[in-house]
């Protein structure tokens, strides 16, 4: 059994799942309405800045708190992949956010959070520039959609086919150990 | 079971059959959640307008023109100020709206045409769009137009407003039928009609009313909402366009008699805000309000001169009407996220795009018609 996450790296974690998983529903939803498109805009802005700011922090927080060891007996290939989507998963939760207002910037866009609150640009004025971040804000997305599914999946094959302790870590549910693996069931 | 082993990396004490079924249960709940985000994309209803539909009919219909709006596609850049009067600062806790406020403008005037080259014609529907920066970021943008309403009440009867009124091949001309077929389809925009084609075109720019069409909010400090409409009007009596306007052969007559006004001296507009009562439609810009409705006049627009659209000025801004400041809020119309969606895409697909220069020169290129 791995050691569980700390509470304050689980909240964080369950919180940003939420998070995300309604930021990409109400981005791609959003790029195809005309009824919705303000009420989905306007929800997306301060939602991205959010993001940013709960990723930054979590960052930090995993700089000093290491996430617990994978199990000793998972297969490189799966260790290579959990690392590099993690790697992914942090630098999207941030760079999606800022090239959305590095974009907002380019194309003079007031970036409003809520009421008077507006965001100063962080990017010189430029169509040029706004047209290949905005651009670059869709592929980036549907990344971070790709990445969030391929998530799902190795969390699921953790707590339900390897039962390794790796989903009850960040759960935060303690499984009963299951009995050893049966020699003659995994040759 | 080696390659069960491989894929899972060694299933802990389950049988062969149960690590099949509980992958097979991933798999499905990894679907689930691709279909979901399918869904709210609208890939599964592909028939629905989008804002990419409605721009491509505005392709289709005027062809691409590269670097230009694709509505009001003809234009030029005007500055000037806002003075506000303070007579709405108790309506609206906007800054912009409080006594005494006086704040630089940029703007462009428009016609409603989807070619930058199109000749200017005294029917054309004219646009004032303006941009004003106020204090820590905010702004309001808003494009208005000389109509007393607006010919459509719905995103979707716009768009098909807009494919009735593509050329025929044969006949270079909308065929009638199609358009007579639009309006048994929208007995709304038959009362529109009527009420757009009796109003009077006024000689030019400088004399023309500037309408929101749309309804907005305003919100007071203490939070008291009152629906309103606004326009720019003209503090120049109007002058009826003459019959010798008809046969000006200068192509963008109605651009170049601004600029030479207003190299002349500054032009005042006043912001009128209409302040609607309980009942009064919000949702639909076909309608007018009762004529009786009470009226603010909030501040005077001063134009005082003209530019060239060109790099990083009215040419790339987007006059989004919901960029507004806070206590300026939407109204229920479902014209106004439409436009907003409308014009993004609009928008992102001429920044991307190489630019060449608006056939609306400043100073005119004199004779170039003749």
């Amino acid at each position: 059994m791995s050691p569980l996450f700390p509470l304050p790296a689980r909240l964080l974690h369950w919180l940003m799942a939420v998070l995300i998983l309604a930021m990409l529903v109400i981005g791609v939803a959003m790029v195809g309405s005309l009824a919705d498109y303000h009420t989905l805009v306007s929800a997306h802005r301060p939602l991205g800045i959010l993001i940013l700011c709960l990723a930054l922090i979590r960052l930090a927080y995993r700089r000093r708190h290491p996430a617990p060891r994978l199990p000793a007996d998972l297969p490189a290939w799966q260790r290579v992949t959990a690392h590099a989507s993690h790697v992914a998963l942090y630098a999207l939760m941030i760079g999606l956010p800022l090239v959305g207002w590095a974009m907002l910037s380019a194309a003079r866009y007031p970036i409003v959070l809520f009421g008077p609150l507006v965001l100063p640009p962080i990017m010189p004025a430029s169509p040029v520039l706004y047209a290949a971040l905005r651009g670059l804000h869709t592929v980036l997305a549907y990344g971070l959609a790709a990445i969030v599914l391929l998530h799902l999946a190795a969390a699921l094959m953790h707590g339900l086919v390897r039962r390794d302790g790796v989903l009850a870590s960040m759960t935060g549910w303690r499984q009963p150990a299951h009995p050893a693996p049966d020699a003659a069931l995994r040759r | 079971m080696s390659l069960l082993d491989q894929i899972t990396g060694g299933a802990g004490g389950l049988s062969p059959r149960a690590v099949i079924l509980r992958l097979c249960a991933i798999g499905a709940v990894t679907a689930a959640s691709a279909s979901g985000f399918a869904y709210a994309g609208g890939w599964l209803s592909p028939g629905r307008l989008t804002p990419e539909r409605m721009i491509d009919g505005f392709q289709e219909v005027n062809g691409v023109h590269p670097g230009f709006r694709r509505n009001h596609a003809k234009g030029l850049c005007v500055e000037g100020r806002f003075e506000s009067s303070g007579a709405a600062a108790g309506l609206t806790r906007v800054r912009m709206l409080a006594p005494g406020v006086v704040l630089p403008i940029t703007g462009r005037v428009a016609l409603a045409v989807g070619t930058p080259d199109a000749a200017d014609a005294a029917g054309t529907v004219r646009s004032l769009a303006l941009r004003v920066r106020l204090a820590d970021g905010e702004e309001w943008r808003t494009g208005m137009n000389s109509l007393p309403v607006f010919l459509v009440r719905t995103p979707e009867a716009f768009y098909e407003q807009i494919l009735a009124g593509k050329p025929d091949p044969a006949t270079g001309k909308p065929d009638p039928a199609r358009m007579k077929a639009f309006f048994a389809a929208h007995p709304e925009s038959v009362r529109a009609a009527a009420l757009i084609n009796a109003r009077t075109i006024t000689s030019g720019f400088a004399d023309s009313t500037y309408a929101s069409l749309n309804a907005y909010r305003f919100v007071a400090a203490d939070g008291t909402e009152t629906p309103v409409r606004w326009a720019m009007v003209p503090e120049r009596a109007p002058v009826a366009q003459g019959a010798a306007d008809a046969g000006r052969a200068d192509p963008n007559y109605l651009f170049d008699d601004l600029e030479a006004e207003l190299r002349r001296a500054p032009l005042r507009w006043r912001l009128v805000v209409t302040l609607g009562r309980p009942g009064d439609p919000t949702a639909d810009a076909t309608l007018p309000w009762p004529s009786d409705r009470k009226t603010v006049d909030a501040g005077t627009l001063v134009l005082t001169g003209t530019a060239a659209e060109g790099p990083g000025n009215c040419r790339d801004v987007n006059f989004d009407p919901l960029v507004l400041p806070d206590g300026i809020a939407p109204s229920d119309d479902p014209l106004l996220s439409a436009r907003s969606a409308a014009y993004s895409q609009s928008f992102t697909r001429r920044a991307g795009e190489p630019k060449s220069p608006s056939p609306v020169k400043d100073p005119p290129v004199q004779g170039a018609a003749l």
